[in-house]
């Protein structure tokens, strides 16, 4: 089964692109590949990503995905070596000299389990803002209550902005992560698997909130869950074993996959 | 099989008795300490100074320098420790130089503390002149407390979820500013613990002082806390006897009339800080924890 | 995206931020004060290292008589004429103190914390494991003052003479350093998995033979780390012991003379001597070969770690 997968991974790989009309394009790669040690994690993987879209990217377990999505605002620097060209807004984010502070809170990240610092709600999401020096308790206090709206947990929290994050459920814990990620005003918003810690009611809930986001961002979404990224996404990139095998429109990923490889996966007969 | 079980049933038995016996040597040492130690403690005992020859003298000034040292030490290694800590549980990388690093901080933590002691007689009492005062002994106590301090912080570091070190970098903020308002404050339970633990060690300890801070505790003048005159209580130059030196010290002169009250009162006094001090390490770290993660 | 708009924020991710800085600034800063600690460890051997070598070096004191002479006073000379710095009297009270409490504190140790974790690891997490926590939090005068005030006093009883002696020294440091190994191969016994035990006895050993045989024998590594920790400890501690041996610097010929530790001269000598003279060298001589014991042991429990990794 191995050597098939790689013979089809060389020779027959489908990746949509918007060349067409460049201005969509957000954020691309262009020939970037990752290093962990020596070992080549990921190569092949020259994708754009549109703007307002939310864009899932699948794959079996090791094929790469959420390498691929850490390295798009620098998470991986401590672990891996990126070479290659990451281009936001067209300027490449990859180069010496950049500044990833910066790139971070253009390009915000929310994590596969709730992460909420042991702070109160409300410190969680003004927490960054005060460190770069926003000290406007009107301003943060607007912050607060927008980004919670827009993460769609201000009904449930409203009460309780000064207590302690870490009792909340799951699903608001994780809503009140997107919240603290929102408020840096990214553009470009990366999920790593972040309903996977969530019962299937927030899952949807979740789903739902990210639908309305996309009016404002543009979204790359890591699911291991096939029917999440149906329902969710516009665009789908397939990974396996550290490429991407197929990149396209979502409804045509799971409907009529050009690569045999997409197939066998979005039908269940892989592996 | 008869035999084995009876074997077996008599290897226990034995074990039963030693484990025993060790509830035994324990409950008769804390008896002896305070069975002798306490009808001798006084608030007269506690406040007034030593005396040398006669009997009915305190220990005062002693314990009043026990404190003093403790605090400046504490003082002086929290941040240093904490700062090591730090880089080697968020920064370093597994190689040739944390290996050494950590290897020195192993060997400083199994040194002897007579040898640190004398380390800082040369360094601090003789070639910075400082002569035996409660600087010296300070910052030699700083170096007996350093690795275990060390230690205990990067544990309390180490056991903070590296979820949260993710969602400090994800909202473009540094990794020393997720250090310093993210992993620390979610460590501090875990930190204030291992603080109170490193106090109790560092209050009972005698060797490492009586060549640093010395081993007389000249009158003090309570009303004057301006640390520039000698007679100060905070005068960082003045030599400053420890309860723990003090002990020590009246055992081996063997001079004072009333030394074995002395003695008993003074040990049950420095067991009853160090019970208080492990104490108030567990009750404090939860306490924290449960305030930091409870409802308010 | 026009050109003036791409440039625009080129420029912003190319500045250095404050982040950027302050990230700089606090990485140097805990990287100082770990330095610091190793300059420390480094300042201490050095100093401790050409202080105690000057009494070979600069006052020409052969390293045989150092370490075979039996002679310890310092300055004068011996009846044929070489310097009275015989060391091996407190070299060899040093170690005998150590091995007779670490022998004497084994066997208990071993025993308890078998019984802390194999045989009821309720009583023991619920009595024991306090006990052995308090013990170790004593500090090392409180313990010399109850060696001076019931040991001794019991030992010139028992055995007669002055009750001030090696005898007296072990004791002593054997309930100083029985917490320590008590408390490291309780740790060494848990690491053993459950698995281990749980087949044992499924194969119709006793429990007695489940411990001995598999627990025990699982646990060595650890439990001789536990000992080799217990003897630094016990080298090392110098009050407690100083307040009980007596303090003579002769060869010990019984373990109820009184006799003398490097530690115990060097705590009683140091104030007494003037920097740079052959006394005050010879003295710091003992504090370089206390050093060297200590870096041994811990060489020692690296072997043993190195070693008892292999057999996992």
């Amino acid at each position: 089964m191995e050597s098939k997968i790689h013979k089809t991974g060389e020779q027959d790989r489908f990746i949509y692109n918007f060349n067409d009309d460049p201005s969509q394009v957000v954020m691309e790669t262009i020939g970037m590949k990752v290093y962990y040690g020596d070992e080549l994690a990921m190569h092949n993987d020259d994708i754009q990503f549109k703007k307002n879209n939310i864009t899932s990217l699948i794959g079996p377990s090791g094929s790469g995905k959420s390498t691929y999505l850490r390295s798009l605002n620098r998470m991986n620097d401590d672990v891996a070596r990126v070479t290659g060209k990451i281009l936001y807004q067209g300027v490449d984010i990859n180069q010496p000299g950049i500044d990833v502070y910066e790139v971070r809170r253009k390009i915000g990240m929310v994590f596969q389990r709730p992460n909420p610092f042991a702070k109160s709600i409300y410190d969680n999401i003004t927490f960054a803002l005060k460190r770069r020096g926003l000290t406007d308790k009107k301003k943060l206090d607007e912050i607060v209550e927008t980004t919670l709206k827009q993460a769609a947990v201000w009904d449930q929290v409203k009460d309780s902005l000064h207590k302690s994050a870490l009792y909340l459920s799951g699903g608001q814990a994780q809503r009140v992560c997107i919240a603290r990620a929102l408020a840096v005003k990214p553009e470009v918003l990366l999920l790593d698997e972040p309903a996977s810690a969530l019962d299937p009611v927030s899952t949807v809930q979740l789903e739902q909130t990210l639908r309305e986001l996309k009016k404002d961002y543009t979204i790359i979404i890591v699911t291991h869950n096939m029917q999440q990224a149906a329902r969710l996404s516009d665009y789908t990139v397939f990974f396996n074993m550290g490429e991407a095998i197929e990149y396209n429109e979502t409804r045509k990923v799971f409907t009529r996959p050009k690569v045999q490889l997409t197939e066998d996966y979005v039908s269940g007969n892989f592996g | 099989m008869k035999d084995t079980q009876l074997q077996s049933k008599i290897a226990i038995g034995i074990l039963k008795g030693i484990a025993f016996s060790v509830v035994l040597i324990l409950a008769f040492l804390i008896g002896y300490i305070f069975v002798t130690g306490l009808p001798n403690i006084s608030w007269g005992f506690l406040t007034r100074p030593a005396r040398a020859f006669q009997a009915g003298g305190g220990i005062g000034i002693q314990l009043f320098n026990s404190f003093y040292l403790l605090i400046l030490a504490m003082l002086i290694s929290i941040p240093i420790a904490l700062g090591a800590a730090v880089y080697l549980n968020e920064y370093a990388k597994d190689n040739l130089f944390t290996s050494i690093i950590r290897t020195s901080i192993e060997i400083l933590s199994s040194l002897p503390s007579v040898v640190v002691g004398l380390f800082g007689f040369l360094l601090f009492v003789i070639q910075f002149g400082y002569g035996f005062s409660i600087l010296s002994g300070a910052l030699t106590l700083t170096i007996f407390n350093l690795p275990l301090l060390t230690r205990n912080i990067e544990e309390s570091l180490s056991s903070v979820s590296d979820d949260q070190r993710q969602g400090g970098l994800g909202l473009g903020l540094s990794k020393f500013e997720t250090i310093v308002h993210i992993v620390i404050p979610a460590a501090l339970p875990g930190i204030i613990s291992g603080v109170i633990l490193c106090s109790g060690r560092v209050f009972g300890e005698a060797a490492a002082l009586i060549y640093t801070a010395g081993q007389s505790a000249p009158a003090l003048n309570f009303a004057d806390w301006n640390p520039f005159n000698i007679d100060s209580p905070l005068s960082p130059l003045r030599p400053a006897e420890t309860l723990a030196v003090h002990i020590w010290k009246i055992n081996s002169e063997g001079i004072m009339p009333d030394l074995s009250q002395v003695s008993s009162g003074s040990s049950a006094v420095l067991v009853l800080a160090i019970l208080i001090f492990n104490l108030s390490a567990r009750y404090i770290g939860k306490k924290i924890f449960e305030k930091m993660t409870s409802e308010i | 995206m026009n050109k003036m708009q791409n440039e625009k924020l080129a420029k912003q991710l190319m500045k250095k931020s404050k982040t950027a800085r302050y990230e700089r600034f606090g990485k140097a800063i805990s990287l100082l004060a770990l330095l610091l600690i190793m300059v420390i460890v480094i300042g201490i051997i050095i100093f401790v290292a050409s202080k105690g070598l000057s009494t070979f070096f600069k006052d020409h004191v052969k390293l045989s008589e150092f370490f075979g002479g039996t002679l310890w006073n310092p300055g004068t000379t011996t009846p044929d004429g070489k310097q009275s710095v015989g060391a091996l009297p407190m070299i060899v009270g040093s170690f005998l103190v150590t091995l007779l409490a670490a022998v004497v504190a084994t066997p208990f140790a071993i025993g308890t914390a078998v019984y802390m974790t194999e045989i009821s690891p309720k009583r023991g997490a619920k009595i024991l494991q306090p006990v052995t926590e308090l013990l170790v939090g004593i500090p090392s005068v409180v313990y010399g003052f109850i060696g001076l005030s019931v040991v001794v006093p019991f030992v010139r009883h028992v055995f007669g003479g002055s009750g001030f002696g090696i005898l007296s020294g072990t004791f002593v440091l054997f309930v100083m350093i029985l917490p320590t190994i008590v408390s490291m191969t309780v740790d060494s016994l848990k690491s053993v998995p459950g698995y281990y035990r749980q087949a044992s006895l499924a194969l119709g050993a006793t429990q007695w033979q489940t411990i001995f045989k598999v627990v025990l024998r699982a646990a060595t590594p650890g439990i001789l780390t536990a000992i080799v920790f217990g003897m630094a400890r016990a080298f090392g501690e110098a009050l407690a012991v100083q307040m009980v041996i007596g303090n003579a610097a002769l060869m010990p010929h019984n373990l109820v003379s009184p006799a003398s530790t490097l530690t115990s001269v060097l705590t009683a000598g140091m104030g007494n001597t003037v920097m740079g003279s052959l006394e005050n060298d010879a003295l710091w001589s003992l504090a370089l070969v206390l050093l060297a014991m200590s870096l041994f042991f811990n060489l020692l429990v690296h072997f043993i770690g190195r070693k008892g990794a292999f057999k996992k």
